[in-house]
């Protein structure tokens, strides 16, 4: 099963290394991981897609937590979450197909950020069902080239895996 | 006041209670080895950096306190590396200083630069590269409480040359704010709840103690628990010393050269207590029927170690000691055992044996050892033949008394931690049993020895083997002894050498009498004892096969 975690880690030079690093020696399977900094300057967010069993799950949240820069992991997997991945695929379009490309933009609310002679470029955000099918979609003309951020995903509603300054840790 | 980053360095190693430092001088640590020249820290100039990392490890076993290294960027830091994964495979504390290149040649490939950072992040439990001599006393505060808070372990802090002549205000950097930090002492109540009742319900409970014990100060609460309940204690390799090997309830070592008695009880056992232990491949064996029939309870400080290798049905988080205390608390007393007859029978039936043929038998020698210092002395070991004959032979009393490699069975171990162990225990004998081939590893460390009067001795078990890996090849290879055959230096000219005392023993009635006079000596003494070349280590669970199914 792919677990979602939510990762709260210190925004300091080698955390990314620290941490995909312990993923590929004790042989964990990263789907995704997208990280960025959060609303305070000193801490970032990293959200980790993970493939495996609740064992597998248990080891990767218990070794992550060894981390000495890692401040907060919650598992939003069965947490009702907003979860988002922005994709840009540059496609084969040449004026005969253009617009079908166009249409097929218009049905997953992507924007065309680039076009060529040939080619465009499309930008588009959803969670990843969504993007897969737009990828999908895309395919029969030509991917040149595609790249994804990874999954990024917040809690809904008042809920929330922040930090807080007073070193308390809210739960979810 | 301003000082420079090596003076803070040097101030803040002293606020820590630093008294000791094992290191090699280079380049871009200069500045710190010139404050270190007239600094209340003895420094022991090791003769390679490996040296000086197992040295602080044995120092830091024998006396609990955190061992310090100290060695230049590039080569010198790459050759920490051995011993830094040595103490994290074994939780031991340590704090390991390296020289880096000014941050303006960060990067570049410059002389003498390796990623130390980068290539010890899988080997430390924490590490930093300080980049602004600001930080310095920060991050050596932190460096300490990290590698001696909660499971111990080694952390690097990498000093770039230009930090360390940078100069800043030094001021105390007060207490310790990690907020991703945390230790597990206390243990579950609930939990404690349920052990207690565990162990009441048992019939055949076994407790299996390793090296938490021992770096936990556990061992006055096992002995407790222990006999409380009549529960036979079976010990890792880490463990020996955390319970008294003499006592009527010790089973002694399990696992793939441990006694069958105590192999047998873990595979009878209906409740199997494991407390500072990782549940090792080399204990456990074939995982599926490793205590086939038992509850596990399982309580140690780091809980990613419950349920990393064996399922846990009763987990305890928590501080050793302490742990153990609450349940000592709230248990009654247990007045008979048939578990433990049974037991005391097997240990009858099956105990360790070798067979006597007038020549030198390395079991004998370790019992010799034994004899001589009435148990009393430090042992550290190399890894081989040797070292499961020094654990199977000579009977450990005391915690912190057996100091070897567990985890990641380093070769060349032994005798620099042996001099870490003299240098923590001067009025102790300190005697590292090492094969021949182990011993070649680090033996440049006998100008060390020598030049700082350690008296530590070296009882050389000489089968011109690399003696396990041919046992393997024996067993399992068909008796291809592929590149296992060693043709050795004379040992005793070595020693002279180096200006050691060197008594090379050619027949067994010289055994005691080498050993007496060696143990008599103020110097540094290296003993070769020329043992049966072929001889194994047995009892011995072959690879794959549960544990009660041994050889020999």
């Amino acid at each position: 099963m792919r677990h979602t975690l939510a990762v709260l880690v210190e925004n300091s030079p080698g955390v990314l290394a620290r941490v995909a690093g312990l993923f590929s020696r004790r042989g964990y399977n990263i789907d995704s991981l997208a990280v960025g900094r959060t609303e305070s300057p000193d801490v970032s967010r990293m959200t980790i897609v993970v493939d495996g069993d609740e064992r597998v799950l248990e080891q990767v949240t218990k070794q992550l937590h060894k981390l000495v820069d890692v401040i907060k992991i919650n598992d939003i997997t069965v947490d009702e979450y907003v979860d988002r991945e922005l994709v840009l695929i540059k496609v084969n379009a040449d004026s005969a197909q253009r617009g079908e490309v166009m249409q097929i933009a218009d049905v997953f609310r992507a924007r065309i950020v680039d076009l060529g002679r040939k080619t465009l470029t499309l930008e588009c955000t959803g969670n990843d069902g969504k993007i897969n099918a737009f990828e999908e979609s895309l395919r029969p003309y030509g991917i040149k080239e595609l790249v994804r951020t990874g999954k990024i995903a917040m809690l809904r509603g008042s809920k929330y895996t922040g930090y807080q300054d007073n070193g308390t840790k809210e739960e979810i | 006041m301003q000082k420079t980053g090596a003076q803070i360095l040097v101030e803040s190693l002293l606020a820590e209670g630093v008294d000791t430092i094992f290191g090699y001088p280079g380049g871009v640590v200069l500045p710190i080895y010139d404050v270190l020249y007239d600094a209340d820290i003895r420094h022991i100039l090791t003769r390679h950096e490996q040296g000086a990392a197992h040295a602080a490890d044995g120092y830091a076993r024998a006396s609990g306190k955190p061992g310090v290294c100290l060695a230049t960027s590039g080569p010198g830091a790459t050759n920490l590396v051995t011993g830094i994964a040595n103490a994290y495979m074994d939780s031991v504390p340590m704090v390991a200083i390296t020289g880096q290149v000014p941050t303006s040649l960060l990067g570049k490939d410059s002389f003498q630069e390796a990623d130390i950072t980068g290539i010890t992040l899988p080997i430390t439990k924490h590490n930093f590269i300080v980049k602004d001599v600001n930080d310095v006393a920060r991050t050596v505060r932190e460096a300490f409480y990290i590698a001696t808070s909660g499971r111990p372990g080694p952390v690097l802090i990498d000093m770039p040359k230009d930090v360390s002549v940078g100069v800043a205000e030094y001021t105390d950097p007060g207490p310790v704010q990690l907020p991703g930090y945390k230790t597990n002492n206390e243990p579950d109540t609930e939990q404690v709840a349920r052990a207690v009742r565990a162990i009441e319900e048992s019939e055949r409970p076994v407790i299996y103690a390793g090296g938490g014990v021992v770096s936990g100060g556990a061992h006055g609460e096992l002995l407790e628990l222990a006999e409380m309940l009549l529960m036979p204690v079976a010990t890792t390799l880490m463990g020996l010393g955390g319970f008294p090997g003499n006592h009527p309830l010790s089973v002694g070592m399990l696992g793939m050269h441990g006694s069958k008695y105590a192999n047998y009880a873990i595979n009878e056992c209906d409740l199997l207590i494991g407390v500072g232990v990782r549940f090792d491949d080399r204990v456990t064996s074939k995982l599926e029927e490793f205590a086939p029939g038992a509850v596990i309870m399982h309580i140690d400080i780091d809980p990613a170690e419950i349920g990393k290798n064996v399922g846990v049905d009763i987990p305890l988080v928590g501080d050793v000691r302490l742990t153990l205390r609450k349940i000592i608390e709230r248990l009654r007393p247990r007045l008979a055992s048939q578990w433990r007859d049974k037991i005391g029978v097997w240990k009858k039936e099956h105990p360790f044996e070798f067979v006597e043929n007038g020549r030198i038998k390395p079991q004998e020698v370790i019992q010799e050892i034994f004899n001589v210092t009435k148990g009393n002395a430090r042992i550290t070991t190399e890894v081989g033949q040797h070292q499961m004959w020094a654990a199977q032979y000579y009977t450990f009393t005391r915690p912190r008394t057996f100091i070897s490699s567990g985890g990641l069975g380093t070769m060349g171990f032994g005798f620099p931690a042996a001099i870490g162990v003299q240098v923590a225990c001067p009025d102790e004998t300190v005697i590292d049993i090492a094969g021949d081939g182990s011993i070649q590893m680090n033996i440049q460390e006998l100008a060390t020895a020598v030049h700082y009067n350690l008296p530590v001795k070296i009882a050389i078990m000489n089968n011109g083997f690399l003696g396990m890996v041919r046992q393997w090849q024996e067993l399992f290879y068909n008796r291809r002894y592929s590149y296992t055959e060693l043709d050795n230096p004379d040992f005793v000219k070595l020693a002279e050498a180096y200006g050691a005392v060197g008594i090379r023993v050619s027949k067994k009635s010289e055994v005691r009498p080498a050993l007496e006079e060696a143990m008599a000596s103020a110097k540094p003494v290296v003993l070769d004892f020329p043992i049966e070349r072929e001889e194994n280590v047995y009892p011995m669970v072959p690879p794959g096969e549960p544990i009660h199914k041994m050889l020999g």
